[in-house]
């Protein structure tokens, strides 16, 4: 009866694979496609035919758009994703440059979020209806409604500004101590964490309450199983799943939250590169961060997937 | 149904998860709490009513047109002739913010009622289409679902440049599907229950069954959904401008104002928190006043 | 431990339910019970047992509160204990077993740990002393292979087995007092049987104090010394279990003895006139994808043989999964047959909706178990009403606003009811409100399935009444669907007993039902407790005579 699970991981990860792959359909047809002649774009009207057919014939235009799709993805294979439009620099190289900074950023915000968000919705779960309970509510609930520009902006005027802790834009390149480090990560972890943290508290409570208002909980209570047993040992094994899909999706929404912050930052990553792509219509180079981001997604909701398959008792022992 | 009550910024539930679930205990929220959950739905409605009122009539009671500029001052604190000050050229802040509040909030109105509109009815009518029909529609949406809004917007505006329809296309694309999801479960739970099946060997026809056996019974649920999604709306728009890639001058929305303003900031200018706190506030209320309707509409339930 | 005393002195429980202010739900309760006896609380839902009986564990569920009264166990007078001290009491003087035990295992974690948790975490024995008692309880039991079960989780067990293993859960720490919560209302007859006698064994070697909370009283007749009644949270009555049953003092006790002893029909009405009405032959339904030779994954129902006459009831016996059901749907097109035929009103019925006409949809209609999923909410009880007169029959507003009204007469409910929707009626209203919507279409056959199963017995057997009163009036016929043999006894006519998707026995109810010739049929009907206590020692039915299958 293994098989029958290994089967199940199985089919989640080819389906996974399958929904990469129409997603970066979507994004081809979307960027390349669809919006028309881009060799006309690139000359103007007074071109002549013949100096746009040439162009058209050196861009690969002329061929049909599936074997144009099959080049572009393959390309992805091999690691040649195009040249930048703007600078003429390989994306692969722009690309190389920039990902490390951004999936720092992204881990140290991970790091320090999912536990306290986990801390907390645990904490609001067990005192539901308590003062700690609504006030964190009311907290969170506001929260994830901010959006990160707002308390990005509300940090550098109390920080950098007002108290002068800190400085308003981050330089990497400067760090060269621990010291430096935590001044140049603060702000941003910091703005991202912030929602980040009620999301998936808030998400961790609901999952939480779910099972604690369930039949074997109150099982436990006529057991005389004490409260903190009854949610760690009996409650939260089974809502691992849902809280997995929690942190998946919050942690998905970071990946929205670290283009705004890396943009009021000036953090030089992955997403203020795209930014500036999509400022200068640097095609290639969106495509390309473009399917890191959706399949850095994908990829996390696969393994929200696969925690939950592999929580379920009744399809881990059958 | 429960997810989306508890998790106003998901994308909605995307996979039950199997939980022995028995007969509840009779719920009963405090009296106290009660009254704390009326406090936080007459600040919603306050904010968000604000807002609305803002965006109908604001810039009627704009004291500056908005373009116009009245000050030598740049970043201006507040003062009897500015109230909330003077931007990055001198314009007044609160006349520019009054006009901006409209796109803000028209923009994200009618893009959440378009993105409702597509998703739930999808939602609804593919649970009576073949199932192969029914199969394909999920597959486009579950593909477009897979796109991060912000990344769906920035893809559009890189090929097609940015303008107003087109962000509004780009916020269905990205909220269509999740809506979607939402509308097509609560339909199919609706469509297995025996008052269905009743209309069924009755002999009545797909849409009067969708139309009047499931519709009404998944109104409220459509309506929250809607609500949250115009909550993300106004929260993507705003981002786009804010990277200078949505509302384009003249034309300017809160989030514009927000990063045309930036460079006040180490002045702590008025001129940049203002528009942001501005944003804050709309979807802070709206999240609140959701949050609370859908909560006593639970209550009632049990 | 032996078991304890019990005194309760004027127990009263208020709830606050959202929005209104605080209400009495059990008020002025008063009982006593001897060490090793065991008292019976008896009512219908809502009547507030259970709420009683999770007091003597110092708890109320949320909302609730006990507002008044002491509870004495032995020496110990439990509404007065603080937190720790009510703690220490649950799971270890005092346990309990939950009606659904499917919901109340924790489906994470193996069953021994569960089994053995209380008497840990109370420090009463070491974890291998622990499990050695459980498995010779698991034994007590008559559970099957008593080493390892233990080593299973919840899902991998069967539902009596389940039952069983609450039992231990609840016996492991030799409590002075354990409360069983209507412990064996989710099983059918033939497991329910075999728990009751593990249960009683159990409990009488150990001599036990208990408190059963039920709806059934001939299941209490087994195994309870003394019987409460409750109403609407007060007693009613309340004595030792011969008194009550012979003797019964107050009115609404008798009721709930009348409809828990239902009279064989009263052979009046219109005979069946000879007509054929439904014939069905060799069908057999299926779900999941067929094979070549047709069949399908999943076979629910096959080899079914029937025939129902113009006025005539047909009633189908079976246990949970027996394709009972899956019958009422075939012939009402929602599920297609794989293959056999069926004849209505002489000609053939297309097997799904599609290919039915107006007139067919008319003449069959279908009356579902939960009246609460089959009504719209979103519809008032006049929308409901009028629109099988819409699309049947051509009918002008008045003769429409006429015929309503003449409906809630037939099924005798008010008419000041037609403007409510689902949610402001009784459960019984519903079903009568469901039923007077299936007679709008003046049909010739009416599926019911289970139509009384989800009500309580006295609001079930005046369903069932106005179903035969309904049959003489207007000579419709029924297939009535139900796993309970006294309701099929006292409506139908002739009898189909379903066994695992095939028919082990069809003929007259009468006949089928006291002279039974299949071995199944004759432990199913000898599995129905009778109203007299002494009946389980003289039962001989046990599912060890067959071998069982537990379910995946």
């Amino acid at each position: 009866m293994r098989d029958s699970l290994f089967g199940l991981v199985l089919g989640r990860l080819a389906s996974s694979l399958i929904t990469l792959l129409l997603v970066s359909l979507v994004i081809f047809a979307i960027t390349s496609l669809l919006p028309g002649d881009t060799a006309q774009q690139v000359l103007g009207q007074f071109a002549t035919p013949e100096q746009v057919e040439a162009l058209r014939a050196q861009l690969g235009l002329n061929q049909p758009p599936l074997l144009r799709y099959w080049q572009w993805l393959s390309g992805f294979a091999t690691g040649d994703l195009g040249r930048s439009a703007s600078n003429g620099v390989d994306v692969i190289q722009l690309v190389n440059d920039r990902l490390p900074n951004s999936l720092l950023l992204t881990a140290i915000t991970t790091v320090i979020s999912v536990p306290v968000a986990l801390i907390m919705g645990i904490a609001a779960a067990m005192r539901r209806g308590g003062i700690l309970d609504r006030t964190l509510n009311l907290i969170t609930l506001s929260m994830v409604a901010v959006p990160e520009f707002l308390v990005a902006t509300l940090a550098v005027l109390i920080f950098a500004v007002q108290l002068g802790w800190l400085p308003a834009l981050s330089y990497v390149s400067t760090v060269d101590s621990l010291g430096a480090f935590m001044k140049v990560y603060a702000m941003p972890v910091l703005t991202l964490c912030s929602v980040l943290i009620a999301q998936m508290a808030r998400m961790t409570r609901a999952a939480l309450i779910d099972q604690l208002d369930s039949a074997y909980v109150e099982m436990a209570r006529l057991k005389g199983v004490p409260p903190m047993r009854r949610v760690l040992r009996h409650a939260l094994p089974n809502a691992v799943g849902p809280i997995a899909n929690a942190v998946a999706l919050s942690l998905s929404y970071l990946l929205g939250g670290v283009i705004i912050v890396e943009t009021i930052f000036n953090y030089p990553g992955i997403a203020s590169l795209m930014v500036d792509a999509v400022s200068n219509r640097d095609l290639a180079l969106v495509q390309a961060c473009a399917m890191i981001f959706c399949g850095a997604y994908l990829l996390l909701v696969m393994l929200a997937d696969l925690c939950a398959i592999l929580s379920n008792p009744r399809l881990r022992n059958r | 149904m429960n997810d989306t009550k508890t998790m106003p910024a998901s994308k909605g539930n995307r996979r039950p998860y199997v939980s022995p679930r028995s007969r509840l205990p009779i719920a009963v929220p405090k009296q106290r709490n009660r009254s704390g959950l009326q406090l936080t739905r007459w600040i919603g409605l306050g904010l968000f009513s604000f807002w609305l009122l803002v965006a109908m009539f604001g810039p009627l009671l704009a004291p500056y047109p908005m373009g116009a500029f009245v000050s030598d001052q740049i970043y201006g604190g507040a003062s009897t002739a500015h109230l909330l000050g003077t931007d990055y050229m001198g314009r007044d802040m609160l006349s520019r913010m009054l006009t901006g509040a409209r796109y803000t909030v028209g923009l994200a109105l009618v893009a959440a009622l378009l993105s409702s509109l597509v998703g739930a009815g999808f939602g609804m009518l593919t649970v009576l289409l073949p199932r192969w029909l029914e199969e394909s529609v999920r597959r486009i949406f579950d593909t477009l679902i897979s796109i991060p809004s912000k990344m769906m917007a920035l893809v559009m505006v890189s090929a097609f440049g940015t303008s107003i329809p087109l962000l509004i296309l780009a916020a269905v694309l990205s909220y269509a599907p999740g809506s979607f999801r939402i509308a097509h479960s609560l339909a199919k739970n609706l469509s297995t229950l025996e008052y269905v099946q009743v209309a069924h060997t009755r002999g009545e026809g797909r849409l009067y069954i969708a139309a009047v056996e499931i519709f009404p019974n998944m109104i409220q649920p459509v309506l929250t959904d809607m609500g949250m999604r115009f909550v993300f709306i106004v929260l993507l728009l705003s981002g786009m401008s804010f990277l200078g890639l949505g509302v384009q001058p003249p034309a300017a929305d809160l989030g514009s104002l927000v990063r045309e303003n930036i460079g006040g900031l180490s002045q702590g200018a008025l001129a940049v928190i203002a528009p942001a706190l501005a944003i804050g506030s709309l979807t802070v209320g709206a999240n609140l006043l959701i949050d609370s309707l859908s909560n006593s509409r639970d209550s009632q339930k049990e | 431990m032996q078991g304890e005393s019990l005194i309760v002195r004027d127990l009263d429980i208020c709830a606050t339910p959202p929005g209104e202010d605080e209400l009495t739900i059990v008020s002025q309760i008063s009982f006593a019970l001897k060490p090793g006896e065991v008292m019976s609380l008896i009512g219908e839902s809502g009547s507030g047992k259970t709420t009683i009986a999770l007091a003597m564990m110092g708890y109320a569920r949320r909302g609730c509160r006990i507002a008044g009264g002491s509870v004495q166990l032995g020496e110990t007078d439990i509404l007065t204990l603080s937190a720790v001290e009510t703690r220490a009491l649950r799971g270890h003087r005092v346990t309990y077993i939950a009606q659904s035990a499917a919901a109340a295992f924790n489906p994470s974690r193996r069953l021994m740990d569960q089994v053995i948790e209380g008497a840990l975490i109370h420090g009463v024995m070491d974890r291998q002393q622990a499990q050695q008692k459980a498995i010779q309880l698991f034994g007590e039991l008559a559970l099957p292979d008593p080493e390892h079960i233990g080593d299973r989780y919840p899902h991998q067990v069967s539902g009596g087995q389940l039952q069983r293993l609450m039992a231990a859960m609840a016996l492991i720490t030799d409590p002075a007092l354990v409360i069983l919560d209507e412990p064996t209302t989710a099983l059918d007859v033939t497991t329910q049987v075999d728990v009751l006698r593990a249960f009683k064994r159990v409990m009488r070697e150990r001599g036990t104090t208990a408190l059963y909370v039920s709806h059934d009283l001939a299941v209490v007749a087994q195994i309870a010394d003394h019987v409460l009644v409750l109403q609407a949270g007060e007693e009613q009555e309340q004595g030792a279990i011969g008194q009550i049953l012979d003797n019964p003092g107050h009115a609404y006790t008798r009721s709930l003895l009348a409809a828990a002893r239902p009279e064989a029909r009263t052979p009046s009405g219109p005979q069946s006139s000879g007509d054929e009405l439904l014939r069905i032959d060799d069908l057999q339904v299926g779900y999941g994808r067929c094979d070549r030779n047709g069949l399908p994954n999943n076979v629910v129902l096959d080899h079914i043989q029937l025939r129902i006459d113009r006025g005539q009831t047909l009633g189908v016996i079976g246990e949970s999964g027996s394709g009972k059901s899956t019958l009422a749907r075939a012939v009402a097109g929602l599920v297609a047959p794989s293959r056999g035929e069926v004849q209505f009103n002489c000609r053939e019925l297309p097997p799904t909706l599609r290919g039915r006409t107006p007139d067919q949809f008319r003449r069959i209609q279908i009356v579902f178990q939960s009246a609460d999923n089959a009504l719209n909410p979103a519809h008032s009880v006049r929308r409901l009403l009028n629109r099988p007169l819409e699309t049947y029959f051509q009918m002008s507003r008045d003769a429409r606003q006429r015929r309503v009204e003449e409906l809630m007469d037939l099924v005798k409910l008010p008419r000041t009811l037609l403007d409510r929707k689902p949610s402001g009626l009784s459960g019984g209203q519903k079903q009568r409100v469901n039923l007077a919507r299936a007679l709008a279409a003046e049909p010739d056959l009416i599926l019911c399935d289970e139509v009384t199963s989800a009500l309580d017995t006295v609001v079930g057997a005046a369903i069932l009444e106005l179903l035969a009163e309904l049959r003489r009036e207007l000579g419709v016929a029924y297939l009535f669907i139900s796993h309970d043999i006294s309701t099929v006894r006292s409506l139908c006519d002739d009898v189909m007993v379903l066994y695992q998707g095939e028919c082990v026995e069809f003929g007259p109810c009468s006949t089928v039902l006291s002279q039974p010739q299949h071995d199944y049929t004759r432990k199913l009907i000898g599995s129905v407790p009778e109203l007299q206590p002494g009946w389980l020692e003289g039962c001989q039915w046990s599912t060890h005579t067959q071998p069982s299958t537990a379910p995946v």
